[in-house]
């Protein structure tokens, strides 16, 4: 077993606890925005597929890494696009122009 | 002191990117810190994608721009859909992040092909078939909440079965590789049939299930990114996905917990045999009807109304004339407050973001935990396009088939109002003793039509005097 897959296990194992205390206290209001945000901020696999693309072992490697890139990179955009836009909509009665 | 090298200033911003996700979250607890928690997240993102543009393992940048270029003209647009379209955007948004988390790791696999470790070969596996899987998944579910595809539950007589057997395929292919890593061939059959599974997850579950549903998919699509981080040995992957992993998994606990059903239940519980049986019982009981001008006499004459918004009024696009009918009656004096059900709509959080949407302000919206002690204190409760989540025989009828989940308590206003196309019954088909209460009044109609039918009787009465 390679030593890398425990301290890929540690962090996860760290990062799924912080994950489940942060989220926990997220409003149910923002339940949407949630999911959209955590869409845009999963689609750093795009640095995975950069990479992959870039070092170019294969034609079958570099292709399927761009179509990776493609496909990760609209969701980051996307993500944060819609989270931005739903965030904007939430305004206090205050706040409120007349 | 030694200089960094590029490869760990690189590792460097992966950190920083690791700690701005986190923060992202944190502020997004709530609405007044929300902005800077995206703001935060993009900063994160951002320099993690430049610092990688400048690995030295990149040699080739026109197809990676051109690939970046597409991906942000395919973002843009999805980003822009209308509030309404957002749950099929999301589902959609699953399937590009779980494409992406398998496609490196099929990447991966042929790169190293035929000589992989045992214990890569399992971790490529697991996750090559977790990320195909929820790819075509999420990709029905899109499908069910777009429309293209019926939103009904489709099932068959031992599909639980099968389905499993398939599941149970694309793992016994996954370990033959591990024990057989020259079966190379195995490798695009265990793809397919994780492919298929995905379809078959999805297509038994009915679109009142899809918040649990795109949960769960979403839990799945951040596990498959984590698993590519362990493959990769990418720390900055692994925390993404356990982040996203753990968020999906607890709104599905929690849109799960407001279903009073388990995760399995959900999944392979098949609800529709349940409708099948509760459908029988129906019987023709006198309801008292209502027509705009009374509904509208009776909302003037109230000072507290709750309003309860379902699905059907998302369908009926009737949130605008709500934001309406919320000005008039608060110009009036009358306290207006909206109250929330964890699974109304088509996933977390919906109806919140609709509402918003149409400038209702959010401190009006209320969860079902902070509403319900205030329904005997209400003199109206009106509810638009809801059913179930407002039965009150899944407080006392042991037999329903809802009975254990959490309500509205909405028949604990003086009054009730309930606008309602016909006497149909809900989702699942249980009649709902609300409606043949003394208190009841059904307001038979469109939503957005009737609504809007009140507004103009109250803003015309206004004038009158």
């Amino acid at each position: 077993m390679p030593a890398d897959f425990f301290s890929s296990l540690f962090v996860f194992i760290l990062a799924a606890f912080l994950g489940v205390e942060v989220i926990k206290r997220v409003s149910p209001l923002l339940h949407t925005p949630l999911m959209s945000l955590t869409n845009a901020l999963d689609a750093i696999v795009v640095v995975a597929a950069i990479i992959i693309a870039g070092r170019h072992e294969s034609r079958l490697s570099t292709i399927l890494g761009l179509v990776a890139v493609a496909a990760s990179f609209s969701n980051m955009v996307g993500g944060f696009v819609i989270t931005d836009r739903m965030l904007h909509m939430f305004k206090t009665g205050k706040a409120k122009k007349p | 002191m030694t200089a960094f090298t590029p490869q760990q200033l690189i590792d460097f911003t992966y950190i920083l990117a690791a700690v701005g996700f986190i923060l992202a979250l944190k502020w997004l607890s709530t609405p007044v810190t929300a902005m800077r928690g995206v703001l935060i997240g993009e900063i994160a993102s951002a320099i993690a994608v430049v610092a990688t543009l400048f690995d030295p393992q990149v040699d080739q940048y026109r197809w990676i721009i051109i690939a970046l270029i597409i991906g942000a003209g395919i973002g843009v647009p999805l980003g822009m859909v209308k509030m309404t379209a957002v749950p099929q955007r999301t589902a959609l948004s699953h399937a590009f992040g779980a494409l992406s988390a398998a496609l490196i790791g099929i990447a991966e696999y042929y790169v190293a092909a035929p000589r992989v470790p045992k214990f890569e070969m399992a971790e490529i596996g697991l996750e090559v078939i977790i990320g195909s899987l929820t790819f075509t998944g999420s990709l029905i579910a899109a499908g069910k909440l777009q429309e293209i595809l019926p939103q009904r539950p489709i099932t068959f007589r031992g599909q639980n079965y099968f389905s499993l057997t398939v599941l149970g395929g694309a793992i016994a292919l996954m370990v033959t590789l591990v024990v057989h890593p020259e079966y190379t061939h195995l490798f695009p059959a265990m793809i397919g049939v994780a492919l298929v599974f995905g379809v078959m997850l999805v297509t038994p579950i009915g679109g009142a299930d899809m918040p649990t549903v795109i949960s769960l998919l979403n839990s799945y699509a951040g596990f498959s990114a984590a698993l590519l981080g362990f493959v990769l040995n990418s720390k900055v992957l692994v925390v993404a996905g356990a982040l996203d992993g753990a968020s999906g998994f607890v709104l599905s606990v929690v849109m799960c917990k407001a279903m009073n059903r388990s995760f399995t239940n959900v999944l392979f519980g098949g609800f529709g045999q349940i409708q099948a049986s509760a459908t029988g019982a129906v019987e023709q009981r006198p309801v008292k009807s209502a027509t705009p001008e009374e509904a509208a006499a009776i909302l003037s004459a109230a000072n507290s109304v709750v309003i309860v918004p379902g699905y059907g009024m998302a369908v009926a696009q009737a949130q605008h004339k709500v934001r309406e009918l919320y000005d008039i009656l608060t110009k009036r004096g009358i306290d207006v407050k909206f109250g929330i059900h964890p699974v109304a709509g088509r996933m977390p959080g919906h109806m919140n973001v609709l509402l918003a949407e149409a400038d209702i302000p959010y401190d009006k919206l209320l969860d079902m935990d902070e509403i319900n002690g205030e329904f005997p204190q209400t003199d109206v409760a009106l509810i638009i396009g809801a059913n179930d989540v407002t039965n009150p025989a899944a407080r006392t009828e042991a037999s329903s088939p809802i009975y254990g989940m959490p309500i509205l308590d909405v028949d604990k206003a003086r009054t009730v109002m309930v606008i309602k196309r016909s006497m149909g019954a809900g989702f699942a088909g249980i009649e709902n003793p609300l409606y043949f209460l003394d208190k009841t009044l059904m307001l038979f109609g469109d939503a957005k039509s009737f609504v809007g039918s009140i507004v103009r009787e109250l803003s015309g009465g206004g004038s009158h005097g």
